[in-house]
């Protein structure tokens, strides 16, 4: 360790302090503090893909009797896993296609989560809205018959009423009663999952001929199309379009400068004559629209007909990727394609090298783990000036 | 500097340990099998690879197949629902020769990948397409059959009159084990003229007790303690590892209640259990998924679906092991005649979840 005394006490104010690279702006700041995480953490999982392959294991044996064998066999590891995760991800139009089919749902599902950091709620509950716009957009989508193009947009819309009302329920919680939205978004989750369990023992859902829970694949009109012959869709257009939204929400629009008011500090802004609760309620209205939507990517994209898995992973995936992108919509888009091209790749690494496919989810948790402590990933690549605004509100968490 | 010097002493002697032991091999186990050319591929449903139940027992049959003929092995975990197309994509592209899906929840997936790759052969478990496909095979199991005679084996074996079972969730491939056991312990009470009772199951209005998961086993101990409460003494928990939970709550009673394990052979999977397993259901999918693929490698395959039965040993009832001496030999050869009247059709399984014969 260097002899260098550094005062960089965490929570001092940040006005006083020197300013390290004082002229960047601060999103560049934070992508460069994003970049530096992800970079740690394939070190991290570099350091993981050579513990456990079987090849260094037997070079490590007989490592005094042939030293570089140990060394080769580890950089073959590392560089095929890696190599194999990069192909996966980027190489070629397939590949490519599926992390962006990937990323869609997260990409939704975390401009939920950010849009409801911003306006000072920690929404754990994407979970829950996605599926019960899942649950609905399905519905419509293997029920009802419509024309083309009319049949989609009815069930998006569906999609979109059911995590409103799920999100809703949550924001009118809080406004009205002071519930806490964490408390109470968690438990909407088992709701939801556990509706979406009985539901899918109805003969209202359950496919026919069918004993286990599946319901039938929903109508080719009210799938999202699809280009070519890969399974991205267009939906991944209308998860950009929603961050678009999400960004002249938060940026452009008076409600929005009231949510951020409200994110900010609500004590001063009702004391400004702002409501807290009517901004808490459409932050969670629109929060749970868009956690909907990422449903209806799941059941009208990607052929998956509504099972009790139909939300994976998504909703708790979106509150990392949030995280990631630091509560801002275009952040938000980048962590999404990030995770999407992870996952993606994930797969196809393990195919290739048979690494686990927990790999790229702990190189997803490591990367979150470094954004959300910019003070550690600052200690290890001293350069990196400091940041202040979200990134830093993030790293301490909210209500704090 | 002084850190220096102690530092370079420590690194000279670890190089001089590390360097006494060990010497490279010689490259002596290259070649290795016949068919390494030969891609056998396998894709699991989300509960992966290392789920002590059905996705760990189908892997096992892939690797048997792989080591006695030579193979090369591809696998492919699913974390979720989402990745089942991926992955079935990806082992196409993958050039597999075989590909077996491990669980119903890929049956779209599968059916998919076959009817546009009619070059490679599938298999799947627990799951048979409405039509069938040419180079799809089904590996189905009619466990009620063995669970028959857990039920009887249960039946006979307890002291309070009680017997209980509880499923992970209700589909067919776990309410299969559950009819089995009702029916059977039905026959113990029209043969020897009791009365002992299920709880958990009612096999004829289609609803029992079920933990809601499979991987939690602090679920299963309290359905398993339920049970207990009300008087059971022999468990029958289908819960895959939620099911352990009951093994572990027959274990706290220290020799009052046993249990009946499933899929594989208790005594093997779960052997810190064993002292409470009087038997175990035992559901061959090691044995099916292992000669589905070497049927593709002699060039043998067909679509026909498998179905494992008593009569083809595709389930059986595991040895009692510490139960040995402990089940009366009268019982033992009543399970052997239960065993042979159910083959010859004498005894007719009733649960209608049983896979239909092809």
């Amino acid at each position: 360790m260097s002899t260098e005394t550094e005062a960089a006490p965490v929570p001092a104010p940040p006005a006083k302090e020197p300013q390290r690279g004082a002229g960047l702006p601060s999103w560049a700041v934070q992508g460069l503090v994003s970049l530096s995480a992800i970079v740690l953490a394939l070190l991290v999982g570099a350091i993981l893909i050579i513990i456990g392959d079987d090849q260094v294991q037997k070079a490590v044996g007989y490592f005094g009797a042939a030293p570089m064998d140990t060394l080769s066999a580890a950089l073959t590891a590392v560089g095929e896993a890696y190599k194999s995760l990069a192909v996966g991800a980027l190489g070629g139009w397939t590949p490519i296609s599926e992390s962006l089919t990937q990323a869609t749902p997260l990409i939704c599902g975390g401009l939920a989560v950010s849009l409801a950091f911003r306006t000072g709620l920690f929404n754990i509950g994407a979970q829950g809205q996605l599926i019960a716009g899942a649950i609905l957009a399905s519905y419509v989508g293997f029920a009802w018959h419509l024309p083309p193009v009319l049949h989609l947009i009815v069930a998006i819309v569906a999609g979109l009423i059911g995590g409103a009302l799920w999100g809703g329920v949550v924001g009118l919680l809080k406004a009205r009663t002071g519930a806490h939205e964490v408390i109470v978004t968690i438990m909407l989750n088992y709701v939801a999952i556990y509706l979406l369990a009985w539901l899918l023992t109805t003969s209202t859902f359950q496919r026919p001929g069918r004993t286990d829970p599946i319901s039938p694949i929903v109508d080719s009109n009210a799938q999202y199309p699809k280009f070519g012959d890969t399974r991205l869709h267009v939906g991944f257009l209308v998860a950009l379009v929603a961050a678009v939204f999400v960004w002249w929400l938060l940026n452009r629009s008076t409600i929005g400068f009231e949510l951020r008011a409200v994110g900010a500090n609500a004590d001063a802004s009702r004391t400004a004559g702002m409501s807290v609760g009517r901004a808490y309620v459409i932050a969670m209205v629109v929060a749970g629209a868009l956690a909907g939507l990422a449903g209806t990517q799941q059941v009208l994209g990607t052929d998956l007909p509504l099972t009790d898995g139909v939300a994976a992973s998504v909703g708790f995936d979106a509150i990392t990727v949030a995280l990631l992108g630091r509560g801002t919509p275009l952040g938000t888009v980048l962590a999404g394609l990030l995770f999407g091209a992870l996952n993606a790749g994930g797969l196809q690494m393990q195919l290739i090298t048979q690494t686990p496919l927990t790999l790229t989810t702990v190189l997803q948790a490591v990367i979150v783990l470094f954004v959300a402590a910019p003070a550690l990933v600052r200690s290890i690549f001293r350069f990196l000036p400091k940041e202040r605004g979200v990134g830093a509100v993030l790293a301490k968490g909210w209500n704090g | 500097m002084k850190k220096y010097v102690r530092g370079t002493a420590i690194v000279g002697v670890l190089t001089l340990a590390v360097a006494a032991c060990g010497s490279k091999p010689t490259d002596s186990d290259a070649g290795g099998g016949a068919n390494k050319d030969f891609k056998a591929c396998m894709v699991s449903d989300s509960g992966g690879f290392d789920d002590k139940s059905f996705n760990q027992t189908s892997y096992k049959g892939l690797q048997d197949a792989v080591k006695d003929k030579g193979l090369t092995e591809v696998k492919a975990e699913s974390k979720s629902d989402n990745d089942y197309p991926t992955n079935m994509t990806a082992m196409v592209n993958a050039k597999c020769n075989v590909i077996v899906a491990v669980g119903f929840k890929l049956e779209d997936a599968t059916e998919k990948a076959a009817a546009a790759n009619t070059g490679i052969k599938f298999a799947i478990v627990d799951s048979a397409p409405a039509k069938p496909i040419d180079n799809l095979k089904p590996l189905l199991f009619n466990t009620a059959q063995s669970s028959f005679q857990a039920g009887y084996l249960a039946a006979a074996m307890s002291k309070s009159g009680k017997v209980g079972t509880f499923g992970g969730l209700k589909i067919p491939t776990v309410t299969i084990f559950m009819d089995g056991f009702a029916e059977g312990v039905r026959y113990f009470n029209e043969k020897k003229g009791k009365n002992v009772q299920v709880l958990g199951w009612d096999d004829a209005k289609q609803a029992g007790l079920f933990t809601g998961d499979f991987e939690d086993k602090a679920k299963g101990q309290n359905n398993a303690q339920n049970l207990i409460t009300q008087g059971a003494d022999v468990i029958f928990p289908v819960a895959g590892p939620s099911g352990l939970g009951g093994l572990q709550a027959a274990k706290a009673s220290n020799g009052k209640v046993n249990a009946i394990w499933v899929d594989t052979d208790g005594c093997v999977s779960a052997a810190e259990y064993c002292s409470v397993l009087l038997s175990s259901v035992q559901k061959g999918m090691d044995v099916a998924v292992k000669d589905a693929v070497v049927s593709v490698v002699d060039n043998k395959f067909d679509n026909s679906q498998f179905t494992g039965t008593l009569e083809n040993g595709g389930t059986s009832l595991a040895p009692f092991h510490e139960f040995d001496s402990k089940v009366p030999a009268d019982v033992k050869s009543e399970l052997d005649q239960i065993k042979a009247d159910i083959i010859s059709g004498k005894i007719t399984v009733q649960s209608k979840v049983q896979p239909k014969a092809s």
